[in-house]
């Protein structure tokens, strides 16, 4: 095959910039609940939270989020798994990206089903963070801790193992389904983004 | 590189070459310093989780979503403009059914959000934002005005050059591009630290449009091409054990 010529590297990424809101994350066009109310799985609330290198709550980033359904597999045609894709029969809405922006206090909260294992990988969720002052979207994973499968998952080996820490989301004890997970843009417990 | 093993084969998609995307830490940016990463990213081949990706937009692309001119009772103003283009891969396959997303500021070059401060008048014609899916020959259109270039505060007398942002969805969530269009001749580009975060001259000017006389309307508008190219799939297949 013939190697890609100069027209042919992709277009450079530049910043969403401070304004992005006026098309992206309108209520239109978020996507804060992932899940139907019919789609099968463990249905689970993830409150994200973005700081900077001085611990200062990012108040105008956007996550993308990207995930298996609970069986495992994903709305996608490349997923040559052979498994049966749960919503394809029950739930025609699920889709498995979601779309959420920061707000003031640098939270924001993505309802969705707690995905299956993807081939042997623990459960994970795929995130994708845009901000004003990121040239580029930095590609980070959501591991849920205490999951069993996380010992064996192929990719969070890859992660030193002082670090791994900062892939898992921890459960809220008080509150079943709901999940925090901080995403340190910079710092002694930077998260681990992934170059992908 | 480390291997993963999940037990299912899966194409790569390449990555784009050095010098061809800005680094996360740009210091003349100065937004960029508390927000980069400065532990190295963990390089990460390819799982399914990577090469596949949300298939969608058609649900939420209204018919005159790509005439950012004709979403109010009358006309913005400003210079009316067609922006077109292919989105391809980079295999040069074009990518269809993509979905575009698109904002950018009025013609005084103030956007229409509660955090732009700048005193530019809003134009209540004009909401600076627009959508539209690729076609099968991955072509799209939109039409809109030219936005103005507009102040900030990175550094003394900085100026953004003109410019429109695109949000464009590929096959694969890495595919997924940020980016932004720029006019050409702009003399701010020289100033811009957004613009020149992009090390390899080449890839920086494939951000700048070209004014184009084909797509150009007699008496209507001028129209400006801007092709944008998406990560591919690697060229060589490779077995996974
Ligand atoms: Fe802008």
């Amino acid at each position: 095959m013939k190697k890609a010529d100069t027209d042919m590297i992709p277009t450079p990424s530049q910043t969403v910039g401070p304004f992005f809101a006026i098309e992206l994350t309108t209520e239109e066009h978020c996507v804060k609940c992932v899940a139907g109310p019919e789609t099968p799985g463990k249905r689970v609330w993830i409150t994200f939270r973005v700081l900077d290198g001085d611990g200062v709550p990012v108040n105008d980033a956007m996550l993308e989020t990207w995930q298996a359904d609970s069986n495992g597999k994903y709305k996608h045609p490349d997923d040559v798994q052979p498994k049966e894709l749960n919503q394809g029969k029950l739930d025609q809405r699920w889709l498995g990206f979601g779309r959420v922006a920061t707000g003031e206090d640098g939270n924001c909260v993505l309802e969705t089903i707690q995905p299956g294992r993807v081939a042997q990988q623990a459960p994970h969720l795929m995130i994708a963070v845009f901000a004003r002052g990121m040239l580029k979207a930095l590609y980070t994973r959501v591991y849920f801790a205490g999951d069993p499968a996380n010992d064996e998952d192929s990719v969070l080996r890859l992660v030193p193992a002082e670090r791994r820490e900062t892939l898992l989301a921890h459960s809220d004890p008080a509150r079943p389904g709901y999940w925090s997970f901080d995403i340190r843009l910079q710092g002694d417990y930077e998260t681990v983004f992934f170059d992908v | 590189m480390d291997s993963v093993s999940t037990g299912v084969s899966i194409k790569p998609y390449a990555r784009p070459p050095k010098g061809s995307q800005p680094p996360s830490l740009y210091e003349p940016y100065r937004a960029t310093k508390k927000r980069a990463p400065l532990k190295p990213l963990i390089v990460l081949p390819h799982t399914l989780s990577e090469i596949t990706g949300p298939i969608f937009g058609h649900e939420r692309v209204g018919e005159k979503d790509n005439d950012l001119t004709c979403q109010h009772a009358e006309e913005p103003i400003g210079e009316r403009i067609i922006v077109s283009g292919r989105v391809l891969d980079s295999n040069g396959r074009p990518v269809p059914n993509a979905l575009i997303e698109i904002w950018q500021a009025n013609a005084g070059g103030r956007y229409r959000h509660v955090r732009d401060q700048h005193p530019a008048p809003l134009d209540p014609n004009f909401s600076g934002a627009g959508r539209t899916m690729t076609d099968e020959q991955g072509a799209y259109r939109f039409i809109t005005i030219k936005p103005g270039a507009y102040p900030w505060f990175n550094h003394y007398n900085a100026w953004r050059p003109a410019h429109v942002h695109f949000s464009v969805f590929g096959n694969a969530f890495i595919t997924r591009l940020v980016t932004q269009m720029y006019f050409p001749g702009d003399p701010l580009f020289a100033y811009d630290p957004i613009f020149q975060s992009i090390p390899d001259e080449r890839a920086r000017e494939r951000l700048i449009s070209k004014f184009d006389l084909e797509t150009t309307q007699p008496q209507w508008a001028k129209g400006f091409k801007f092709d944008i190219v998406l990560r591919g799939p690697e060229a060589t297949p490779f077995e996974k054990s």
